[in-house]
Parts: C-alpha cells; structure tokens; sequence
C-alpha cells in the first residue's frame, strides 16, 4: 500500500521526578535534539503511575508509551520503581494478548545524570513506533454507548 | 469499527430509550409485571432468582411472570403486541452477542418501566465478553474448525441463512462483531451484579421493587460499595509473594490472604456483594461482582495489574519479571468477568505485524 506521509508517532514518555524528570529536563536545557512527537508527564515516581494511566494514554493518541524511572535500587520512595516494573510487565503481557506491538509500551531506568541517555531512548523508541505504525486501537466503545454508568 | 451493524443499528435503537418510573401498584388487585430474559447466558441468573427460596411464594402473590423464555411459553411476538413500557421490572440477563440478542435488549427496554442488567453478562459483558480476545473471523475458525475435539471436515460454518429445500429458509441471528454489556447497547436503569446474584440481594432488590423503594436510576443494586476484600475474614499481613502459584498447586492454610499465599485472588479490585464466598470456602475470587468503586471507567483487571504488579519482593529484574510471570493467562484471568466492559482494546486480532487486518 502506498503511504505518501510516513507516519508521524506521538510518544508519551511518564518520567519519574527524581531521576528521569531531571534528566529530560538536563537534556533540554543542553539543547539535545529531542525528537517531535515526544510529550512528557512527570510524576513523582514511577510507583504512582496506575495501569489506567498508561492504557488511557494510549486509547488517547499515543502510539507508544515510554516510563522512565530510577535505577532499581535508587527509587526515592525505596521500591516504587519495583513495582511499576511488575504492574508494566503484567500490563504489555495484557495488551500483547489483546493484540497489541510490544515495543509500544517500554520501561527504562534513567539516572538525573544520564540526559544523552535519554534522549537517545527518546530517538530510539520514536523511530520503533514509526516502524510499527499508526496504533491500531477500536474506537473506544463506552464513549459512544447511550447509558448513564452506576456509580 | 464505525461502520459495524451493531453502530448502525443502534442509531435506530436509542429512539425509543426510556428511563424508569416506578411501576404503579396503587390498584390492590394489581400485580407486578416481571420480565425475565436470556440474551448471551448460561441459565445460572434464571436458577439465581430460585434462590430466594421461600420467599418465591410471597413473590408470586405480589407478581406475575409476563415474559420468561426459560420457564414461561411465550412467543416474542406476544411481547411486541404488547402496550409500551407494560412491563413493570425487566430483569435482564446475558450478554449481547448476537443481532438478535440487541433486538431483544431494545425490544424490553421500550416494553419496560424499570430494565434491569442482571448477572455479570448483563452488567459487564461476563464470560461471553472473553470473546473479545479474538476478531470474529478467529472465533469461527477456532470454535468451528480447529478446537482439538472438532470434527467437522466439511468445513461447516453457521451461516445466517441456509436453504434447507426450494424456498425453505432456516435462519440464525448473526453474530455482533463484539460481546457487549447491556449498558453499551440500550439505556440500563439499575445494574445487579455477580455470576449469578446472590439470592440474598436478589430478595433484597425485590423488595425494594414492590416497595416502591429503589435508589435512583443509575444506580448498583443488589452490591456493596466496598470491596470482597473488605468482607473476607482471611487475615492480611501485607506480606509480599515470591511466587504466584495456581489454586490447585496450593493447600490454602485457611487463615491467611490467599494473595499473600501466591494464588491470584482478585478480591482487592472486586466490589462487595457477596460476603467474601470464595475466599471463605478457600477459593480465590475471581471478580464476579465487578469492578470496585464508583470510578465508571473502573476496570477491574487494570486494577488488579496495579494490585499484583506491587507484590513481588523487591528483587532484579529478572526476579520481577519472572514473579509476573508465572500469572497464567492474565486477560482471562484478571478480566474473567469484565473484558467486554473493559478499557482494553477488543477483538483486534493479532498484532499488525503478522498481517493488515481491516
Ligand atoms: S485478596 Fe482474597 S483472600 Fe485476600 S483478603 Fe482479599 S478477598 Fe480475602
Ligand atoms: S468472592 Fe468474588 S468470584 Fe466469588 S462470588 Fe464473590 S465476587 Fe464472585
Ligand atoms: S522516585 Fe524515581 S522511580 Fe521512584
């Protein structure tokens, strides 16, 4: 099929405050290329980012999803970043099952130190989302279904 | 998916959306008006209501059964020729798979007063929903040509139509392309959750029926606002697992979480209801009762990736990874209940590397 404008990926880096934050925010400020579609939300760990976080993202626009925390062992809060790791790990089984790429959802370790690390991890999973093209996700249902929910 | 014949069909359908009143008993020779459908189910929610036991004689003083396929013989027919919103409560179970299922859901809601979704298929799409794991195209071919105990070498799919002798039609009601809960396809008044309901709740909501007495529409009915979790007398020590094992690999010691004893218990995420009935008899909860919280995008399974994701001891990543892991089958195991409900993306069929899919 032809496909005159290659696909121009939107990725959502979730950056923790203490390490990844301070990286991204290192890079900038180094005036390190970062490529466009590239947007970024910082909590103040990893630790804190609900699977419905990353899933809303993703039925929102974004091709792909990139979290970035402290080294395991440099969490600020001890073991937030352990446990992102399991919940994102048992999430991109979950979404792989249902159909989706495994390099749309992609978890990194990012020290305040490491900015050019960064920024390469930004290239790096931008370029795999063009690879991988548009996300093929169903228009989400509840939005158009006619019913008030309980609550 | 805009352009499927459930999305059209329903345009048509939401013409004749109603919200509920309460059906009016003043007349004492007046009788309760119930309604009681299967769409997409197994039967269990008509047995459920059986289990308010005695108190069916009291009922059936009160009310009369209208329309009932499963115990009653009545023809849809008889249904359409009947006024508008006759019915006075509709409790309706099952999920909606197929055309005729969504002809059913719009039919009772315009005949009436108060529509019920009944059981987990009704509230949340329930067992059917795991259908959404595959495109429809994958369903057939796995259900009607390559499951292990399949002999059909013919190749014999359903069709909606097939000519039996000249001029002779048989026909089934096509599949929908996706399993739906009620709410997704008409407007529901009161949702009564569990696999089935509880008799309990079920005499409860019935009693509130006749007394004129419901909450507001909207509302859950027959469930509690807290979680399984809150209601099970296991004891929690806030223990983490190096582990997950299935229920059948584990002797439950009978005492203590059987989360932290490595079983995947999702009484955590799942709303109150049911007095904790699994982890009491030592069986883990398998979210029957639906998501916990007045959150409407609630979504049981991403709360239990938040529950189980946070359990593995601290370790390497290979350590947490390999925990993980070891959780069989996480969509039907964590969405059991709720896929169809669910914010994940449904019936996508493989990843686009394997092939273009429409
Ligand atoms: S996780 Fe299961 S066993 Fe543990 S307290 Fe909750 S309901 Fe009981
Ligand atoms: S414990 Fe869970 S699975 Fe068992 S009846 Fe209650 S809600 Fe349903
Ligand atoms: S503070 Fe950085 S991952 Fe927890």
């Amino acid at each position: 099929m032809e496909n005159p404008t290659p696909h121009a990926p939107r990725l959502l880096g979730i950056l923790c405050h203490w390490c990844s934050y301070s990286a991204a925010d290192a890079a900038a400020a180094a005036r390190l290329p970062l490529p466009p579609g590239l947007s970024t939300l910082r909590v103040m760990c990893t630790g804190r980012i609900a699977p419905e976080l990353v899933v809303e993202a993703l039925r929102r626009g974004a091709d792909g999803v990139l979290v970035c925390g402290c080294h395991l062992g440099d969490c600020h809060y001890n073991s937030g970043n352990h446990k992102a790791l399991g919940r994102l790990r048992l999430l991109a089984r979950m979404l792989a099952d249902m159909g989706m790429e495994p390099g749309r959802l992609r978890m990194e370790w990012v020290s305040a130190g490491e900015a050019e690390r960064y920024a390469e991890l930004a290239h790096e999973t931008i370029a795999e989302l063009r690879e991988l093209g548009p996300l093929r996700w169903p228009t989400p249902q509840s939005e158009k279904g006619p019913s008030k929910r309980h609550g | 998916m805009a352009d499927t014949p459930l999305e059209s069909d329903l345009e048509s359908l939401h013409a004749g959306d109603t919200a509920a009143d309460a059906p009016d008993l003043s007349s004492p020779a007046a009788k309760l008006k119930v309604a009681m459908y299967w769409a997409a189910s197994c039967g269990g929610c008509e047995i459920s209501f059986l289990e308010i036991h005695h108190h069916l004689a009291a009922f059936s003083d009160a009310a009369e059964l209208v329309f009932c396929p499963c115990l009653v013989d009545t023809k849809y027919s008889d249904l359409e020729a009947t006024d508008d919103r006759a019915i006075d409560l509709c409790l309706f179970n099952g999920a909606i798979r197929t055309q005729e299922n969504l002809r059913m859901a719009a039919l009772l809601r315009r005949k009436s007063k108060i529509l019920v979704a009944y059981g987990a298929c009704a509230s949340s799409g329930g067992i059917p929903g795991l259908a959404n794991t595959s495109t429809l195209d994958e369903l057939m071919e796995r259900v009607y040509l390559t499951t292990p105990s399949t002999d059909n070498s013919e190749g014999v799919l359903p069709r909606p139509s097939t000519e039996i002798a000249p001029g002779v039609e048989l026909q089934l009601p096509p599949l929908l392309p996706t399993v739906r809960s009620l709410h997704k396809v008409v407007e529901v008044d009161y949702t009564l959750p569990g696999c089935p309901p509880e008799g309990k709740q079920v005499w409860m909501v019935l009693q509130a029926v006749l007394a004129g007495d419901l909450p507001p529409p909207g509302s859950l009915i027959g469930a509690g606002r807290s979680t399984v979790c809150d209601e099970c007398a296991l004891e929690k020590r806030d223990r983490r697992v190096s582990r997950f094992r299935r229920p059948q690999e584990v002797v439950p010691d009978g005492e203590t979480c059987l989360l932290e004893q490595g079983v995947v218990c999702l009484g955590p995420a799942t709303r109150s209801g049911c007095e904790a009935r699994c982890p009491g008899v030592n069986m883990p909860c398998r979210g029957c009762y639906g998501a916990a919280g007045a959150d409407p995008c609630g979504d049981l399974g991403l709360k239990m990736v938040g529950v189980l994701g946070s359990l593995p001891e601290p370790g390497d990543e290979q350590e947490i990874q390999s925990v993980v892991d070891a959780i069989p089958d996480p969509v039907g195991t964590l969405e059991r209940f709720a896929l169809a409900d669910s914010r994940l993306p449904q019936a996508v069929g493989p990843s686009s590397s394997e092939g273009e899919r429409p």
